[in-house]
C-alpha cells in the first residue's frame, strides 16, 4: 500500500513560548523543533499499513524552511522510504491553511498513493483545516478525527472510525482518502538506531513553490497574537464560621464575578 | 576541530532521550524502591538497537562507536541512573571485543547487541577490587576444559546475565603477578555458577548485582577470550579504559539530570514571595552545577572519541572518571538542597538521585585510584 503523510515540524510542547515584538508570531529562536505529535500518529499508521500488506512505500510531504528536513529525518528513521521537503522560507511565513494545503496538494498530486494521512491539526496554530482544504484540493474524501483503521485487501475502500461527541461513529469511504489521525490510532514508535543510520541515505526531493507550480496568495493573515493573560491570584474568603463564609462566596459569586 | 554533532547523533540523542522520559520515568521510583531490574525494558531497548550501540554492525550492533554509546548513556542516566544500567546489557564483551578471537567477536557481540543475551564482567572478588591483579579464582585445565573454582564479588548483571567474561588465574607460577590471569567466557548456566543476588544497595537499586560463586564449573579452553594464556590483566586493564568513560557519561547525564530538576524546582518554589531562583545563592549554585556539567561532558566526549579513534589515553581517562564521579555527587547535593525538606524525600527524584550518585565514584575505579593512575604516569 502506498500512502503519503503530510508532516509540520511545530514547537516542542514543554517550549516556553513568546510573541515576536511585531505581535504576529511567535519568538523562533532557541525552540526545540519536533515532529508535531498527531503527525506522528499519521506516520505510524502509514508505517503499520505498509507492514500489513507487506508492499509499498511511504512518502513523507512536509512545508516547512531549512529546520524542517530534522522532522523529516525523523520520519525517514522511524521508517518511511522517502520524502518531498517544500523548503520555501517566505512562502511558509505567510502561509495560511489554504496556502499550506495548495503547496501540499501540488506536491502530491504527482505521486502514487492509496491513503494520504495527516495529523488532525498542527499543534502550533491549531487550525485543523488542511487535511479539509486537501481533500477539496486533490477531490478526494476526507475523514478526520481517525481512531481505528481497517483497509480493504484490494484497496479500493476503507472502514475508519471516527471520534464523536461522547462516542464513535463508523464510516466506511472509497480510497484514496484523505484520514487526519487523533490521538488513539496507535502509538507511534521510536526511531531505531538502525533506522537513523539509514535515515541519511534516503532521498529527499527538496523543491521550492514555484518548482511546485504553485502561485496561491493566502486567504487569511495573522493580525495579532497574544498569550493567554496571567491567571489571577485566588482569594481566600474570610468569615468565622462556615455560615459566613458561605455568605461571603455568595456575595463575591453576585457582585464581583457577576455569575449569580 | 568539529564540535558540531552529525545529525545521525543528534536523533540518536533525541531517541535515547525520549525514551528513557517514556519507559523509565513512571517506573524509576518503584524499580529503586523494590530493587527491581526491568528486564522488559532492556527487551525493549535492544530492539531499538540502543543496548550495545557501541557494537560495530558487522557484529550486530549499530557501529555508534563509544562517543555515541556515551550519548545514550547520558541520556539515560540523566532520568534515571539505576534503570540507564540497561546500557551495561554488554558489559564485560568490550574485552571480548579488543582481545577476542573473531569467532567470539561474532558469536557474543551479536547476541548482546541482538537482545538475545545479557552479559556480565567478573572481574572483582571478595578480596580484590581495584587491585585486579590480586585476582584468586583459579581456572586449572583438564583436556580440553577449564575448570574454575573462585568467588566474585558486586558483579553487574551477575543474577541476570547469560555470560559473564571472567578473569581467573590460569598461570600462577607466572614471574610477573601480572601475568598470572587470562580472561575466559562462563555462561550462567553451567553447572557450579551460583548467582546470590545482592540487596540493600543505597542506590542504582534497579540495577543487578551479585555475588558469585564458581564450584567445580567447566567450561571449554575455546572460551578463552584471545588465543593465549596470561594476558587477562593487561585485557582487564583495556577493558576499564573504555567502561571508565562510559561511567563517566553517566555521571554526566545524572548530574545534568539533578541540573534539570534543580531548575525547574527554584523557579516553582517560592519563598518570602518570590521564586526562589531570584535569590543570588541560588543563582551561584545553578551556575556551580552548570559549569561542572559542561566541562565533564567536553571530557568525556574527547574521552571517548579517543577510544574511537584508538588513542587509549589512561591519564585523560582516569581525570574524565574522576571528575566525572564528583560532578554528579556535587550537582545531586546541590539539587538536593536546592529543595530543601522535599529533596530528602523519596517522592523527589532527587533524592535517589543522591544515593545514586555515590556509586560513580566508587566501582570501574575508585576515585583514589584514579587519582593515582594521574600523579603515578605525571611523575614518572
Amino acid at each position: 500500500m502506498n500512502t503519503v503523510v503530510c508532516m509540520k515540524q511545530v514547537p516542542d510542547t514543554e517550549t516556553l513560548i513568546k510573541i515576536n515584538p511585531e505581535g504576529t508570531g511567535i519568538v523562533t529562536e532557541g525552540i526545540k523543533w519536533v515532529m508535531c505529535p498527531y503527525d506522528e500518529y499519521a506516520v505510524e499508521e502509514a508505517l503499520q499499513q505498509k507492514e500489513k500488506f507487506k508492499a509499498g512505500k511511504v512518502t513523507i510531504v512536509s512545508l516547512g524552511p531549512d529546520r524542517a528536513i530534522e522532522a523529516i529525518r525523523t520520519g525517514l528513521a522511524m521508517g518511511a522510504d522517502t520524502a518531498v521537503h517544500i523548503n520555501d522560507a517566505a512562502f511558509y511565513e505567510k502561509a495560511d491553511p489554504y496556502a499550506t494545503a495548495a503547496a501540499l496538494a501540488a506536491a502530491v498530486k504527482d505521486l502514487e498513493y492509496d491513503a494520504i494521512f495527516c495529523g488532525k491539526q498542527a499543534i502550533d496554530d491549531d487550525s485543523g483545516q488542511v487535511p479539509a482544504i486537501l481533500g477539496e484540493l486533490l477531490g478526494l474524501p476526507v475523514v478526520t478525527l481517525v481512531v481505528k483503521l481497517e483497509v480493504s485487501e484490494d484497496k479500493t475502500k476503507a472502514v475508519a472510525t471516527r471520534e464523536v461527541e461522547g462516542g464513535h461513529a463508523v464510516v466506511e469511504v472509497s480510497l484514496p482518502a484523505i484520514f487526519s489521525a487523533q490521538k488513539g490510532l496507535n502509538e507511534p514508535r521510536y526511531a531505531s538506531l538502525p533506522g537513523i543510520m539509514k535515515a541519511k541515505k534516503k532521498p529527499v526531493d527538496v523543491k521550492t513553490v514555484s518548482d511546485l507550480g504553485v502561485s496561491v496568495e493566502p486567504m487569511t493573515a495573522i493580525k495579532e497574537m497574544s498569550l493567554p493573560p496571567a491567571r489571577q491570584a485566588g482569594k481566600i474568603l474570610e468569615g468565622e464560621d462556615a455560615v459566613e463564609k458561605a455568605k461571603a462566596l455568595a456575595k463575591a459569586l453576585h457582585e464581583e464575578a457577576k455569575l449569580i | 576541530m568539529d564540535f558540531e554533532f552529525s545529525d545521525e547523533m543528534k536523533m540518536l540523542r533525541e531517541t535515547a532521550g525520549d525514551f528513557a522520559k517514556n519507559e523509565f520515568e513512571p517506573i524509576a521510583q518503584d524499580l529503586d524502591r523494590e530493587e527491581k531490574y526491568p528486564k522488559d525494558v532492556w527487551k525493549k531497548a535492544s530492539g531499538l538497537g540502543l543496548i550495545g550501540a557501541w557494537i560495530p554492525e558487522e557484529y550486530g550492533g549499530s557501529g555508534v562507536g563509544f562517543l555515541g554509546n556515551a550519548i545514550i548513556t547520558e541520556e539515560f542516566s540523566r532520568v534515571d541512573l539505576g534503570m540507564s544500567l540497561i546500557i551495561a546489557g554488554t558489559f564485560g564483551c568490550e574485552a571480548i571485543y579488543w582481545a577476542g578471537t573473531e569467532e567470539q567477536k561474532k558469536r557474543y557481540l551479536s547476541q548482546v547487541s541482538q537482545g538475545e543475551a545479557i552479559s556480565a564482567g567478573a572481574f572483582t572478588e571478595p578480596d580484590a577490587g581495584t587491585d585486579v591483579a590480586g585476582a584468586r579464582t583459579r581456572a586449572v585445565k583438564d583436556g580440553d576444559e577449564y575448570v574454575i573454582n573462585g568467588n566474585k564479588m558486586f558483579i553487574t548483571n551477575g543474577d541476570v546475565c547469560d555470560f559473564m567474561v571472567t578473569l581467573c588465574v590460569t598461570n600462577p607460577d607466572a614471574e610477573k603477578r601480572y601475568k598470572k590471569h587470562s580472561l575466559i567466557i562462563v555462561e550462567s548456566d553451567r553447572p557450579g555458577v551460583i548467582a546470590t543476588k545482592i540487596h540493600g544497595k543505597m542506590g542504582i537499586r534497579a540495577s543487578d548485582t551479585a555475588e558469585i560463586s564458581f564450584e567445580d564449573v567447566r567450561v571449554p579452553v575455546s572460551n578463552l577470550v584471545g588465543e593465549t594464556e596470561g594476558q587477562g590483566f593487561y585485557q582487564a586493564m583495556q577493558f576499564f579504559d573504555t567502561t571508565r568513560i562510559m561511567v563517566s557519561a553517566q555521571g554526566v547525564g545524572l548530574a545534568q539530570g539533578a541540573l534539570d530538576k534543580a531548575i525547574q524546582y527554584v523557579k516553582e518554589r517560592k519563598a518570602f514571595g518570590v521564586p526562589i531562583a531570584s535569590f543570588q545563592i541560588t543563582q551561584q549554585k545553578i551556575a556551580e552545577m552548570a559549569m561542572r556539567v559542561e566541562a565533564t561532558r567536553n571530557l568525556v566526549y574527547k574521552s571517548a572519541w579517543y577510544l574511537d579513534n584508538h588513542k587509549v589515553d589512561p591519564i585523560l581517562n582516569s581525570i574524565t572518571k574522576y571528575y566525572a564521579g564528583e560532578t554528579a555527587v556535587f550537582c545531586a547535593n546541590y539539587a538536593v538542597e536546592l529543595h530543601g525538606g522535599y529533596g530528602y524525600i523519596d517522592e523527589y527524584d532527587v533524592q535517589r538521585f543522591y544515593r545514586d550518585a555515590k556509586i560513580l565514584q566508587l566501582y570501574e575505579g575508585t576515585k583514589e585510584a584514579e587519582v593515582l593512575t594521574i600523579a603515578r604516569r605525571l611523575l614518572v
